[in-house]
């Protein structure tokens, strides 16, 4: 019989709803655990999750929820910034009159910028967040050391995407904070001087002119830092995020203890091994067993330890995105992000701070701009990255601070390093430094002794001395993250808080001068 | 002739594989390193560096003027004329004048009049600059071309 006429037609018409459904979904509805299951493998956007996952990943002090809650504020931001690129205008003329209407004119605007702003601290606090939940809870360690690096690519792209940020405004905040920034690229300069080589050695000078497209800052360089913050750092995350994500799944899924009890009383579950295959699959061809690694989630697991996804994981998941959506929408009423007056290049602020996750590094910035600025963040960067390399020992994951002995090198590294870190302020600002001491001294003296790198140098040789008495490189890195946190949190604290007009310190801002 | 008993040690398919592979690579890779060079523009895009100050007759020997359009500080004595930098050497604001010298706002140095650093994290003295006349008597500073401290200017 010929197909087609207009009955065909008419019943394709009839049925096109349901015909649409199933050419989308490939399974039937997703009601049955088995369809579920077959949705989250089958589907795209879906197939990020594993079809099942461990009960103990789900618990909230495994994760604090803190890799979903990044990935929920990277949405936020992505969505609010569309948004808000509707208006802005990216010329020194224009940018500071555009964050203006949309702050006093467009409808909801002053909302989505407060929304826009307060997320991205937030992200900066849970990059940190997460990162200490990793390292403590020892999850970079074999085979994860590779996410690690990736999320070690994440911390330094989330720090460019707000540096990147805050000159858009095209405000006095903006202007002389990203003025300090800009010649911290420059301040290789500094050590360059300071050893008498000759000017063409002045890389400064370079990495200010790339970063700026200029000498100083005006409209190409906040053309860059547009470019920058609303198109590659945006898409180089969203790819380092996927696979960042993929990798957790392939690398088995979050780091557990083996035999983490099953949930409500079943008793501890077992990891019984399954037969690994053969070492080297045949090379010609190869059935997916011979792709699949020995830890990916299927492998290795008592399938009855696990839970489907659909719904445990994706509970979860929505639990976190809408806290921190509710976080996002209170502080978004209730505080206005910041807008100072225009740009002048006359008359920095004063006190000029950099963003408050800088503020720590201006603190050590205020001795020698080279050492503050570049080659104590570039080997904490380093420091952090290799943490995986050089701590291999083997030993149970997913166990916060590696159990009793690690919780105690934790406590008292917390001591160490809050006794260096105050001292590191307090001496320079009772005492003075060497300038003050030997006002002709020269620079290079300062850049190899100052606070900062004092500092740096004590933490590394604590870290080593509890590495070499406990026998263990993993108390070591215990040692040398806690110290580097608790300096964090101190120098941080003393920037934004006790540092007023002048860099002075002052032990609260009432005490500031009026002028 | 090479067969699959005799292997050839790189098999003419892998062979031109690989080199088509590493062709592309190349391309990219070309493509690539030249673009780098855009960033970098050969002109920068400011102003002049040159500024017209005045007259020399404007600057009579003990005169001391803050031109913070400019961010110099222009002042002269028996000696001729001499034009400092506002701009602070330790990481680009702009110093404030005090009773004996300068202050910058942002981490705290000090200086002397003459520019030297009294105290602080900036790692040199604020900049001597450049002075010229122009062919119409008008007194030129160039805020790119610094000078050894104390040089003045003969007007
Ligand atoms: C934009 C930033 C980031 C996003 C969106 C992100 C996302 C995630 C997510 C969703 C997870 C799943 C588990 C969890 O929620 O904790 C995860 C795990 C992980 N993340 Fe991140 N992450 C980011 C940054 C980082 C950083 C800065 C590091 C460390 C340097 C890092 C290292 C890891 C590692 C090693 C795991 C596996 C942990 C385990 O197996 O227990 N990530 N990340
Ligand atoms: S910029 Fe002047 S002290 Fe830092």
């Amino acid at each position: 019989m010929k197909q087609g006429g207009f009955g065909v037609f008419l019943t394709n018409l009839r049925e096109l709803r349901g015909n649409f459904r199933s050419a989308y979904r490939r399974h039937g509805p997703p009601t049955t655990e088995r369809a579920r299951s077959q949705t989250v493998f089958n589907n795209f956007f879906q197939h990020i999750h594993a079809t099942r996952v461990h009960p103990h990943s789900l618990r909230v002090t495994a994760t604090w929820g803190l890799g979903v809650a990044l990935a929920s504020l990277f949405f936020i931001l992505t969505a609010t910034g569309v948004l808000l690129m509707v208006y802005y205008k990216p010329s020194t003329a224009l940018a500071y009159d555009s964050i203006k209407d949309l702050h006093y004119i467009v409808p909801t605007g002053r909302f989505i910028r407060n929304i826009h702003r307060w997320a991205g601290h937030m992200m900066v606090v849970c990059v940190i967040l997460h990162m200490t939940r990793v390292f403590y809870t020892a999850a970079y360690k074999s085979p994860r050391e590779f996410n690690w690096v990736m999320g070690m690519c994440l911390l330094v792209l989330t720090f460019g995407l707000s540096f990147t940020g805050y000159l858009l405004p095209w405000d006095q905040l903006a202007y002389w904070a990203v003025t300090i920034g800009a010649n911290i690229a420059a301040s290789p300069n500094e050590l360059i001087d300071a050893l008498g080589l000759p000017p063409v050695f002045r890389v400064g000078t370079l990495q200010k002119e790339l970063l700026l497209g200029s000498s100083s800052i005006g409209e190409d360089a906040l053309i860059r830092f547009y470019v920058l913050h609303v198109f590659v750092l945006p898409m180089l995350v969203f790819i380092v995020i996927g696979a960042h994500v993929w990798r957790v799944r392939k690398d088995g899924g979050l780091a557990r203890p083996g035999g983490s009890p099953t949930p409500a009383g079943k008793g501890v579950g077992t990891m019984d091994a399954v037969p690994a295959g053969p070492a080297e699959g045949p090379t010609r061809s190869f059935g997916l067993m011979c792709v699949v690694r020995d830890k990916s989630p299927a492998v290795g697991v008592n399938p009855d330890e696990t839970v489907p996804s659909w719904p445990f994981l994706m509970r979860a998941e929505l639990v976190v995105f809408m806290g921190v959506m509710l976080l996002c929408l209170i502080f978004g009423l209730f505080f206005d992000a910041p807008l100072k007056e225009p740009a002048n290049p006359m008359i920095p602020e004063n006190p000029a701070k950099a963003p408050w996750y800088f503020l720590g590094l201006q603190e050590m910035v205020s001795y020698s701009a080279f050492v503050g600025g570049i080659l104590i963040p570039s080997i904490v960067v380093i420091g952090l990255t290799l943490i995986p390399f050089l701590d291999r020992e083997e030993e149970e994951c997913g166990v916060w601070f590696s159990g009793a002995q690690g919780r105690r090198v934790t406590l008292l590294s917390v001591l160490v390093g809050t006794v260096l870190a105050v001292l590191s302020v307090a001496i320079p600002v009772s005492f003075g430094w060497l300038r003050d001491w030997f006002p002709d001294i020269p620079q290079i003296v300062i850049i190899i002794f100052n606070p900062g790198s004092i500092l740096t140098v004590f933490y590394a040789v604590y870290s080593l001395i509890i590495l070499n008495k406990m026998r263990s490189t993993r108390m070591g890195a215990l040692a040398l993250f806690t110290c580097f946190l608790v300096g964090f949190a101190i120098l941080t604290y003393v920037g934004t808080y006790l540092r007023g007009p002048n860099w002075d310190f002052y032990w609260s801002q009432s005490q500031w001068p009026i002028h | 002739m090479p067969g699959r008993l005799d292997p050839e040690p790189i098999a003419r398919r892998d062979f031109l594989g690989l080199a088509g592979l590493w062709a592309a690579f190349l391309a990219i890779g070309g493509s690539v390193v030249g673009m780098l060079r855009l960033p970098k523009p050969r002109v920068t895009p400011e102003a002049s560096s040159v500024v017209r100050i005045g007259k020399a007759e404007d600057f009579p020997p003990g005169t001391s003027r803050v031109m913070l359009e400019h961010r110099i500080r222009v002042f002269s004595s028996s000696e001729g004329i001499a034009a400092v930098s506002l701009i602070c050497t330790h990481l680009g604001c702009i110093v404030k004048e005090t009773a004996d010298g300068f202050s910058c706002p942002c981490h705290g140095s000090k200086f002397a009049l003459d520019g030297k650093v009294i105290k602080g994290p900036a790692p040199r003295a604020l900049n001597w600059l450049a002075c010229a006349r122009a062919a119409d008597g008008t007194l030129l500073v160039d805020t790119s071309r610094d000078v050894k401290t104390g040089t003045y200017y003969k007007a």
